[in-house]
């Protein structure tokens, strides 16, 4: 804690003070492997396109069996599939075409592995971190009137929150989904109905704890309207264990996306979901392992990253 | 304390009856949406209205959410349009089942996450704390959907010791339940043992704990008989919430394995639209869940003498 003397302290800019836990992360040798692996996720989402060798629906299974070989070079046939422009002529066979290879083997229908993996990625990192973030657009401010005004409104909030929190979350997921059916819109409104009563809970408990405060007490007698107090004194001294649990949060959400995903109640085929990979894969663990098993990895790496990131932003957090 | 149990009681009754009119609302508002899902896509429009007629669906709603409620509490669930038959045929076997795989569960998670629980938080910032807790972070970044597939691949297909589908169809088995329980234990231990570990931890800081090791008692007898009994108080109530974890844990779990439980028969009410089968289920799942709740916060008052005595 700084002491506010006169005269004022040359303060450093708001940016670097409201994400100094985040920089301490650094300390924590737990935190920075969550740190690399979640970094790790966020570039392959990100350069997806160049990362990827094939597309990841293209069909390339007219020259491999059902589920080729881990590794296997990809060739084929002139003139008999569409993704030839990726394939370049093999010297002393003019009937064939060398594509590349199929690092992690190809699925049912011929699909690479890998790409699907490369670009399920961007999947889960754009529409976990949305519903995360629109879930706490709604949480937030919630809780922060509830929690600070106390009263009618908190207890018609609370309410509200422990009747939707007292559906055991996945059976929430499966009426809600069944009632507005599957879609990537459908399923981020889902995981906000369902993530937003627990980010209350946090917000209201932290607002309640919070609006004791001096600083609170001095805004009050200087008129500050009631969105100054909650939003620019509140909130900000609530971030700490708001940022871990965004953390915890965003691996428990790619988990939902996963497994609405595995159950067939998430993204419409066929653009590649970790989730639905597993489905449709688990059937042949026994001829094909690869096809579910590099999938379970990459979704279980993920969450591994973001939580291991709110372990590590904890321990530092609770250090100073 | 009475006043207490009956207050939380009276809550509970309270969430239960909207969490009812809620799956009331989202099933059956429309009259017609009811009768094509109980006469299939097919069915003419006069076929529908005589349903509707014969079943009372053309009084208000108010009255027909009071008798479904009604119907409800004395166990009348309704037909199930999938398995053509009474509701209650189908769910109690199913309910059974699954319990018997969460009594498992239980079983196993408890002991575990309160021994590794304990030994974590007895000495905070050991390398024994260090090593369990991020085991525990270990085992619960690992989704159901994906410790399903890799366990059943090397218990089933490579050490070919257990068998790979859970259906009960010679009769039960224990081997059969040994993966469906596997799956469930292995996410749900770690925030048992480090909600444990966090309550240890807390009481190991406190001054009677100092007061008992400065004036010589041996160590074990500090951590059985003085911090053992605080620091079990708060993982009752992480244990009991835990059971609304476990059933959305059973719906995958139960799914994979092919396991006649209430998950997995909630799931495929819900593909099929039979939304009978969705009720009860959904019904049945809140009130465990709000059930639970409950009693671990009552337990939580028994349990905690600075309540109980206040």
């Amino acid at each position: 804690m700084t002491e506010t003397t006169l005269p004022m302290p040359k303060q450093p800019n708001i940016l670097a003070r409201l994400f100094k836990p985040v920089l301490l992360i650094r300390e924590s040798l737990v935190g920075m492997i969550g740190l690399a692996l979640v970094v790790f996720w966020v570039l392959i989402a990100i350069f997806a396109p160049a990362l990827a060798p094939f597309p990841p629906n293209a069909n390339l299974m007219s020259t491999q069996p059902p589920g080729a070989e881990f590794i296997a070079s990809a060739t084929q046939m002139i003139g008999m599939q569409p993704a030839s422009e990726l394939c370049n002529a093999i010297e002393g066979d003019p009937t064939k075409v060398d594509c590349g290879t199929f690092w992690l083997g190809t699925d049912l229908t011929g699909r690479d592995i890998f790409s699907r993996i490369i670009w399920g990625a961007r999947q889960v990192l754009i529409f976990a971190p949305l519903a995360t973030f629109v879930a706490y657009i709604v949480g937030i401010p919630m809780g922060l009137w509830a929690g600070y005004s106390r009263g009618r409104i908190d207890t018609v909030f609370s309410f509200i929150s422990n009747v939707i929190l007292s559906f055991p979350v996945l059976v929430l997921y499966v009426l809600v989904i069944n009632l507005i059916g599957a879609s990537a819109f459908n399923i981020v409104a889902a995981v906000v109905f369902a993530s937003a009563p627990g980010i209350f809970r946090i917000v209201r408990g932290l607002a309640m704890d919070l609006r004791a405060r001096e600083y609170v007490f001095a805004a009050e007698t200087r008129g500050e309207p009631l969105a100054y107090i909650l939003f620019l004194e509140i909130l900000p001294n609530a971030r700490g264990p708001l940022i871990v649990d965004a953390m915890l949060r965003l691996g428990y959400v790619i988990i939902t996306i996963g497994t609405l995903g595995f159950l067939g109640l998430g993204l419409p085929p066929p653009d590649p979901d970790w989730g639905k990979m597993i489905a449709e894969g688990r059937t042949f663990l026994q001829v094909f392992p690869w096809i579910p098993l590099f999938p379970c990895l990459a979704i279980s790496s993920a969450v591994l990253g973001f939580n291991l990131l709110a372990d590590g932003l904890r321990e530092v957090s609770l250090r100073d | 304390m009475l006043l207490l149990i009956g207050r939380r009681l009276g809550s509970m009754i309270l969430v239960m009856i909207v969490v009812s009119a809620l799956i009331f609302l989202a099933l059956e508002a429309t009259p017609g949406s009811v009768a094509t899902k109980v006469l299939g896509p097919y069915s003419t429009d006069q076929q529908r209205e005589i349903w509707m007629a014969e079943n009372g669906y053309d009084d208000p709603l108010p009255e027909r959410y009071v008798r479904w409620l009604g119907d409800f509490l004395v166990g009348d669930f309704g037909e199930s349009t999938r398995f053509k038959t009474e509701v209650s045929n189908v769910l109690w076997p199913r309910v059974w089942n699954t319990t018997i795989l969460a009594a498992a569960t239980m079983a196993l998670v408890i002991p575990i996450s309160l021994i590794l629980g304990v030994l974590a938080g007895m000495r905070e910032g050991s390398r024994t704390d260090r090593t369990i807790s991020v085991a525990s972070i270990v085992t619960t970044s690992v989704p159901e959907i994906a410790s399903a597939p890799m366990l059943a691949f090397v218990f089933v297909f490579l050490l070919g010791i257990l068998p790979g589908t859970s259906s009960f169809q010679d009769g039960f088995s224990i081997a059969e339940l040994v993966l469906p329980t596997m799956v469930l234990v292995l996410y749900d231990f770690g925030y048992v043992t480090r909600m444990t570990r966090a309550s240890m931890a807390e009481v190991m800081t406190t001054h009677y704990i100092r007061t008992a090791v400065l004036k010589g008692l041996p160590y074990k007898r500090v951590i059985v008989k003085h911090a053992l009994r605080n620091a079990l108080i708060a993982p009752f109530t992480v244990v009991m919430l835990q059971v609304n974890w476990l059933l959305s844990g059973v719906i995958v779990t139960e799914y994979y394995f092919a396991y006649k439980g209430f998950g997995a028969l909630l799931l495929e009410a819900a593909l099929n639209k039979d939304i009978f089968v969705i009720e009860a289920c959904s019904m049945i799942a809140v009130f465990v869940a709000v059930g639970t709740q409950a009693v671990s916060d009552i337990g939580y008052t028994f349990l905690n003498p600075r309540i109980r005595f206040s």
